[in-house]
């Protein structure tokens, strides 16, 4: 099974990220066809039928999400572009704004067609100056050529599209934190209902999308609903929630590969495949160990796992919570399970926006423990307060507002159900004196 | 005495005119005014609120939430950032803090004696394929090794680092 890259198809080519390159290709040709053939509701139908989901994170069925916006609203309705992937393990979006940020923006605005948003925001990440550089050149060449701004193309939809760069938080990343950020206030995510569609940015009905959600729905509009359903993973027949995974992805793989990159391939490769066909196998003639499924907050699966196809239902078989961002990273044989969920509690402490309770001392105290059994002073009881934590915190215990807590739960349970053994050991062999004590520990200050 | 000067008032006053709220305009103004003095000092929080029509504790407010901005001193003529989250971690990120942390002789958040370098950790660069990477002001440094990591500091201290806007 071969798959010819479609979201890819541009980056090799030299100043990919040009217009002229870019129009050379083919590109924008769909959006001319858009403007003069469909109307905005033509757009909204075929997304739905293509069976698209939201590339972020959380899967959402894009075409249901613009059908969710209040019918005639006198406007403005708003568009934003969430473009602050910071998701470790996940790269692909900067990929894609610095290599194709053309692609982006012709998905930018037929989406934007659909929805009949008038203003778009790409909300990017201080991280990605090439992207902020290279993005903005772009939207500096669609507004001379008439791609963006007033009547685009004669028709008499008009658009614009601004940057807003971030500050360096994790939470901008959750919808309504992106929101509240570009209004100006601390991110701290908003409690839903209402959700955007309906009341989001400035309180006016508001879209947001992933980058590489946007780039699909260019590829829809110019090769069809059909095209699109042809690759991945139909419905599970058992789940009637499921309403299958279709479509190309793009995986961002790294680690312990020999050659870590972005890669293409239609929902439901494997982990292994993924290593095998494109990363060339583990480094250093090395096993792997682990590997972080989908960008961190997804969890791990261990190398007994590695044939889950990766798509939005399947890795809830092996107890993570989907498919996530597409950042696979792996582990090798050498690398510490507790080494990983040190590095992921702490990533989770530093970047709880502190805003409910349960997360902004969950978190700390999880990354507390880890780092007593780190320092050798772990006892096995710690295992069982770590596992207490993981099942407490977040929206699907129902003690958050966001998402944050799910996400920095899922590593910890993960690790702890998969590698149990590895834990205890550890925590025996460094602490031989105390690991069975159950009095409380005082905290270690300044590991 | 203002802090910020006609031209960075002017900048940020052409901000304005994307969004349907000044107060949107937050984050573009801390930016401005970070670009051009290299932190946000307490008086420029209150002359950014003038600007915006806002109390100046709504700027502080917002300030103090973003990592990126500081506002003890100004930051050193380069700042580094080493991302220690998995992807570069499992490949020698944090090695590569504590190599430069003695080179520099800082410790983590501090800036050079000379005021040139500030060292900071970065949580996922989301530059993975090429771990373990550093980003430095407004340019990105992917497979570092400590030979390279040599080699950049040689070149901030002769002056000689890519600072730089080039589309590389």
């Amino acid at each position: 099974m071969t798959h010819e890259p479609v979201l890819l198809a541009n980056v090799e080519k030299k100043d990919s990220h040009t217009l002229a390159v870019y129009e050379a290709g083919g590109g924008y040709r769909g959006l001319r066809r858009a403007l003069k053939e469909m109307s905005p509701e033509d757009v909204v139908e075929l997304v739905k039928q293509s069976g698209l989901r939201g590339r972020g994170g959380a899967g959402f069925p894009a075409g249901m999400k613009w059908s969710f916006l209040p019918e005639k609203h006198p406007g403005p309705i708003y568009f934003c572009v969430n473009a602050d992937e910071s998701e470790p393990g996940t790269f692909v979006n900067r990929v894609q704004m610095e290599l194709d940020p053309h692609q982006v923006l012709e998905g930018t605005i037929l989406s934007c067609y659909a929805t009949r948003a008038t203003t778009a925001y790409v909300y990017l990440r201080y991280e990605y100056p090439l992207c902020r550089r290279r993005m903005q050149a772009a939207i500096d060449e669609c507004c001379a050529a008439g791609y963006l701004g007033s009547n685009i193309l004669g028709s008499d939809f008009s658009l614009d599209v601004y940057i807003h760069v971030g500050a360096g938080a994790y939470v901008c990343g959750e919808e309504t934190g992106l929101i509240e950020s570009i209004e100006g206030r601390r991110a701290w995510p908003r409690i839903k209902p209402p959700f955007p569609a309906v009341e989001g940015l400035f309180r006016k009905p508001t879209v947001v999308h992933n980058v590489e959600t946007l780039a699909c729905v260019k590829h829809i509009v110019d090769r069809g609903a059909g095209w699109f359903r042809s690759m991945g993973t139909p419905p599970e027949p058992n789940n009637p929630r499921d309403p299958g995974s279709f479509g190309p992805k793009l995986f961002g793989l790294s680690g312990h590969v020999n050659r870590p990159g972005c890669y293409e391939a239609p929902l439901g490769i494997s982990v292994g495949q993924l290593i095998e066909q494109f990363g060339g196998g583990v480094w250093k003639g090395r096993k792997a160990k682990a590997a972080v499924l989908g960008g961190l907050s997804t969890g791990v699966v261990a190398t007994a796992e590695f044939d889950t196809p990766l798509d939005f239902a399947a890795p809830m078989r092996v107890g993570c919570p989907g498919l996530g961002t597409g950042g696979v990273v792996v582990l090798d044989e050498t690398y510490s399970m507790v080494d990983f969920l040190h590095n992921s509690c702490r990533f989770f402490a530093h970047e709880s926006c502190g805003q409910c309770t349960p997360c902004r001392e969950g978190t700390y105290w999880a990354l507390q423990m880890m780092e007593r059994i780190k320092a050798g002073r772990g006892r096995l009881r710690d295992l069982d307060l770590l596992r207490e934590i993981g099942e407490s915190i977040g929206i699907m215990p129902g003690t958050t507002i966001c998402g944050l807590a799910d996400g920095a739960a899922w590593p910890i349970k993960t690790a702890l159900s998969k590698f149990r053994d590895e834990f205890e050991e550890y925590i025996m062999r460094t602490n031989p004196n105390g690991y069975m004590e159950t009095e409380p520990v005082e905290a270690l200050v300044g590991v | 005495m203002n802090v910020l000067d006609a031209e960075v008032r002017k900048n940020i006053e052409s901000c304005l005119g994307r969004y349907p709220t000044k107060q949107a305009a937050m984050l573009p103004a801390l930016h401005l005014v970070n670009d051009r003095l290299g932190y946000v000092p307490p008086r420029a929080v209150v002359e950014i609120a003038e600007l915006l029509e806002l109390a100046p504790a709504q700027v502080q407010d917002t300030l103090s939430f973003y990592e990126f901005f500081k506002q003890d001193k100004p930051q050193g003529k380069y700042r580094l950032w080493v991302c220690r989250s998995i992807g570069c971690a499992a490949r020698g990120g944090e090695e590569l803090l504590e190599y430069l942390c003695d080179k520099l002789n800082v410790r983590l958040g501090e800036t050079t004696a000379d005021g040139r370098v500030s060292l900071e950790y970065a949580e996922c660069l989301g530059a993975c394929d090429v771990a373990p990477a550093i980003l430095v002001n407004d340019t990105l440094h992917g497979n570092m090794t400590v030979e390279k990591i040599d080699e950049l500091v040689d070149q901030m201290s002769n002056d000689q680092c890519s600072m730089s806007n080039a589309d590389s």
